[in-house]
């Protein structure tokens, strides 16, 4: 612009310098050589005088010419934006007028500049733009810029699936106790928010596995489900289409379900163990659940605590005629045995 | 008289947006998952989401990166992310201001570990090249975000506008 500007206010300084010279051709000038001197130095003061006002006058002219021409320029650069472009597709804006623009596409997700040609379409090729969200379109050609607006939506195709599944260990057997939340992405990692199923699956060593769909909403479905009876890992699937996630559950013995203990005397002590300790379905209470034996005697409380080794948990206690001894571990109470049948 | 009207008009157009607070109206949540959300969490998530845009701006007004570290994580962080590193090498900033918020939250994973909210917002969109303002435009949006807490607060990790 600037450039043409200049072109301009060149051509109208030609054109006034011939105009100054014309009018030198009417002055009369007399033959004594002093005063042609200072005649000819006043009638340059005149011409140079001429010249500048003249020179002022159509820059004033061309300048306002200029801005019109632009403004007219400016009106006639129009663009045709598409409603909705898919993620990663090629799409085209077409605009109308003549001359040379900028076009912008601007969102927070993505931005790009483009020098085009009015006129003409402006290709994009297939990925230029894939992060989905609301654009503005921008073209601006010298006057006041053209704006419009669409949506860039997610693609179709699920390529990706955010997994979040709790807990990675739980007991068996408690009702909706694992729960798995899935979010669905396309390929350039936009949500997919047209509903769409995703099947969940969880299945253990032993027993059916469950299974249920859910039809995504804003892009997420979840779901929850119930841990089996048996302890060992499972695993919890979410897919939708050919993608899948995969969680790790860990389901491990409940809490101990009964307790019983056997004593026998051994020299001044008494011998104590449980049976093995178990949950509600059969499993092996782990290692390391502690079991607390208490022994009562003439107002005098003993108390040992023992952890559970290979199922079972063993301790000696003083031997008193008449003692009463009892064990539990957690909520559970074991059997209560008096020794010495006193 | 053109001269002035033309100093007046790139003036008015240079001037910054304003800094004024968007006006926002939490619509009743329409949870679709088991887990209850407390009042509590609603507006700490809400809280924290309103400020996210505070970043975007200054963000995206300042090609800095490390101004959305407070508030994003996870795709959303890359997103803009790639945004600014774009802008800067075309010359470009933008600026964000949003004007109002129609917050409604739909959905709190039952695991806790994410909350999805769909927000009417209003922004002016101001864009530069190299300094000079190009153009503002007022938009209006449909943003499906997702955020899951961090340490002190929920970060944003999914920002994406759908169609109305």
């Amino acid at each position: 612009m600037c450039r043409s500007q200049l072109h301009f206010a060149d051509q109208y300084k030609t054109v006034d310098f011939f105009a100054v010279h014309n009018d030198l051709a009417n002055i009369s000038v007399p033959p004594d050589s002093a005063i042609q001197s200072v005649v000819s130095a006043r009638r340059r003061d005149i011409q140079f005088g001429r010249f500048r006002m003249k020179c002022a006058l159509r820059l004033l002219v061309g300048g306002l010419a200029l801005a019109t021409m632009q403004q007219a320029l400016a009106q006639s650069g129009t663009m045709s934006l598409p409603k909705t472009v898919e993620a990663g597709s090629a799409f085209s804006i077409q605009t109308s007028g003549s001359g040379k623009a900028v076009l912008y596409i601007v969102g927070p997700a993505e931005v790009l500049k483009r020098d085009v040609q009015l006129g003409q379409p402006t290709s994009f090729a297939a990925g230029d733009l894939h992060n989905a969200g609301r654009y503005v379109a921008v073209l601006v050609g010298g006057g006041s810029p053209e704006n419009g607006e669409f949506d860039l939506t997610p693609a179709k195709q699920p390529a990706n699936l955010s997994f979040l599944a709790k807990p990675s260990r739980i007991s068996v057997s408690l009702h909706d106790g694992i729960s798995g939340a899935a979010y669905v992405f396309d390929a350039y990692r936009n949500l997919i928010t047209t509903p769409m199923p995703v099947s969940f699956q969880l299945s253990g060593l032993s027993g059916p596995a469950q299974e249920r769909t859910v039809v995504t909403r804003n892009g997420g479905a979840w779901t929850a489900m119930d841990s089996a009876s048996k302890d060992g890992a499972a695993q919890f699937v979410a897919r939708v289409g050919n993608i899948s996630a995969t969680r790790v559950i860990q389901q491990v013995p409940g809490e101990p379900c009964g307790l019983k203990m056997s004593a026998r005397p051994s020299g001044q002590k008494i011998e104590l163990q449980t049976e093995p300790v178990r949950d509600c379905s059969g499993n092996a209470v782990p290692d390391g659940t502690v079991v607390t034996f208490t022994e009562l005697y003439n107002g005098t409380q003993t108390t040992v605590d023992v952890p559970l080794k290979r199922g079972i948990a063993q301790a000696e206690m003083p031997a008193y005629n008449g003692a009463k001894i009892s064990a539990a571990t957690g909520v559970v109470l074991g059997n209560e045995i008096r020794w010495g049948g006193q | 008289m053109t001269k002035l009207l033309l100093v007046c008009t790139v003036f008015a157009a240079s001037l910054p947006l304003r800094a004024d607070q968007a006006a926002v109206r939490i619509e009743p949540t329409n949870l679709h998952g088991p887990r209850v959300l407390v009042k509590q969490t609603e507006t700490a998530v809400i809280q924290d989401y309103l400020e996210s845009w505070q970043s975007v701006d200054a963000a995206l007004g300042q090609n800095r990166v490390d101004l959305l570290d407070r508030d994003f994580v996870g795709t959303a962080k890359e997103k803009l992310t790639d945004t600014i590193q774009e802008q800067t090498k075309l010359g470009l900033t933008t600026r964000y201001q949003d004007r109002s918020h129609d917050i409604q939250i739909v959905f709190y994973s039952p695991e806790g570990l994410s909350i999805q909210l769909i927000d009417k917002v209003e922004y002016d969109m101001q864009l530069l090249d190299h300094d000079k303002v190009q153009t503002t435009q007022r938009v209006h949006a449909r943003y499906n975000v997702v955020l899951t807490p961090a340490e002190v607060r929920w970060r944003v990790r999914v920002f994406q506008a759908d169609p109305e």
